[in-house]
């Protein structure tokens, strides 16, 4: 064996632990490696109440109400189009990102309070990995009678 | 002795010097093609509207910062394993121009952030593992310009480079592996890109414009090190 063959090997080997090693560290740190969690996460895990949690998923249409003092509240599901999920109810003070809309991704920076509800300190609004022309998007929504379109391929 | 070693670099630098023009004048051109349509004459966002062209700055420089990774990771196996000579000089010239790509992907993804989630900077998987791949790019510098023998500063350098390949697929697949609040892929993804048309071309002539640009300043790099590097030769073997 030539001393490059005897490299390469090495390297090799070196890189394959490399990459065990660290398939195995990021397995084992799979739940504190996620930012949020879903409506599904907090009825399946119940996260003690007052605990700092994020929570995201998407605002459910016709949830949202804007109260006289500043309040903001609404309901985060999980479920997509066809398939009802989970909610949890959030209430919010102060204001809001441009791109917070029902329909749209949100994530929420809080804690639960007792009763099941979900108090936000923090609002992030979530957007998904669709970029097209406002004309576009007009057109797509009236093809789709008002509904929300499944992710399909724009651009040819 | 050391003769057989300039032989590949002399070679290289009669490519470099039909390649690096040549480089240049297509990232001039594409850039600045990619810049009117990307800035000016490309749609708005039918959600973000007019910030939706942050995207032609940050995506391409987002691209091209792993891609110089990768490229550094793979000459510094080949300087590792065969002692090519223009192999080290490759990561080293390839580093900061890679911390460049990187920092702007940061900054301006965080100009982009402010307006569209509301934060400039979160601790999500993807932007803390693209701040790690720039942590690398510095640590390499800082590393392999840390030694008084410049062979050991390049040995160690290599071996960080290539222990540091590890975060690339972290980056690019953090959007699948865990929930994020960045997005997730729109132009490589299975079922082909989510972006319209009339965003995707000038965003390709930007992509164009970047890579051309780093062919272009490595070439020159390299170019000026090996020079350097001759001409050093020459003064420690003149006599007197």
């Amino acid at each position: 064996m030539t001393r490059k063959r005897r490299r390469l090997y090495t390297l090799l080997l070196a890189m394959t632990g490399l990459g065990v090693a660290t398939a195995l560290v990021l397995a084992a740190f799979q739940d504190e490696l996620v930012f949020f969690y879903s409506p599904t996460d907090i009825a399946a895990n119940k996260p003690a109440p007052g605990r700092a949690i994020r929570l995201g998923g998407m605002v459910e249409a016709g949830s949202v109400q804007k109260l006289p003092d500043g309040v903001t509240l609404f309901r985060v599901t999980d479920g997509v189009a066809g398939r009802p999920g989970r909610t949890v109810a959030v209430t919010y003070r102060g204001a809001l990102p441009d791109l917070f809309r029902e329909g749209q991704g949100v994530v929420a920076e809080g804690r639960l309070s007792g009763d099941g509800n979900f108090d936000a300190r923090t609002i992030l609004a979530k957007h998904d990995e669709r970029y097209m022309p406002p004309e576009i998007a007009r057109s797509m929504r009236q093809a789709d009678g008002e509904q929300q379109h499944a992710t399909g391929t724009l651009a040819k | 002795m050391n003769l057989h070693r300039f032989a590949n670099p002399a070679r290289f630098l009669r490519i470099a010097r039909v390649v690096a023009p040549v480089a240049g004048w297509i990232a001039f051109a594409a850039l600045l093609a990619g810049a009117a349509f990307g800035l000016v004459l490309s749609p708005p966002d039918y959600q973000q509207s007019e910030t939706v062209r942050i995207m032609y700055v940050h995506v391409p420089s987002a691209w091209l910062a792993l891609q110089t990774y990768v490229a550094m990771a793979i000459a510094a196996a080949v300087a590792l394993v065969w002692k090519h000579p223009l192999a080290d000089l490759f990561v080293k010239a390839a580093a900061p121009v890679g911390a460049g790509f990187t920092l702007l992907c940061l900054v301006s993804g965080s100009f982009w952030g402010r307006p569209t989630w509301g934060a400039w900077w979160v601790w999500d998987a993807r932007l803390t593992s693209m701040l790690v791949l720039f942590f690398l790019y510095v640590g390499y510098i800082a590393l392999s310009g840390a030694f008084d023998d410049e062979e050991r500063g390049r040995r160690a350098g290599t071996v960080l480079v290539l222990t540091g390949i590890v975060d690339v697929p972290i980056v690019k697949f953090s959007v699948e592996w865990w929930n994020t609040l960045h997005q997730p892929a729109s132009v490589f993804r299975l079922g082909g890109p989510t972006i319209a048309a009339e965003m995707l071309w000038p965003l390709g002539l930007m992509v164009v414009g970047f890579t051309a640009f780093f062919v272009w300043i490595v070439c020159v790099r390299l170019e000026t090190e090996l020079l350097t590097r001759k001409l050093r030769a020459r003064l420690e073997n003149s006599p007197g």
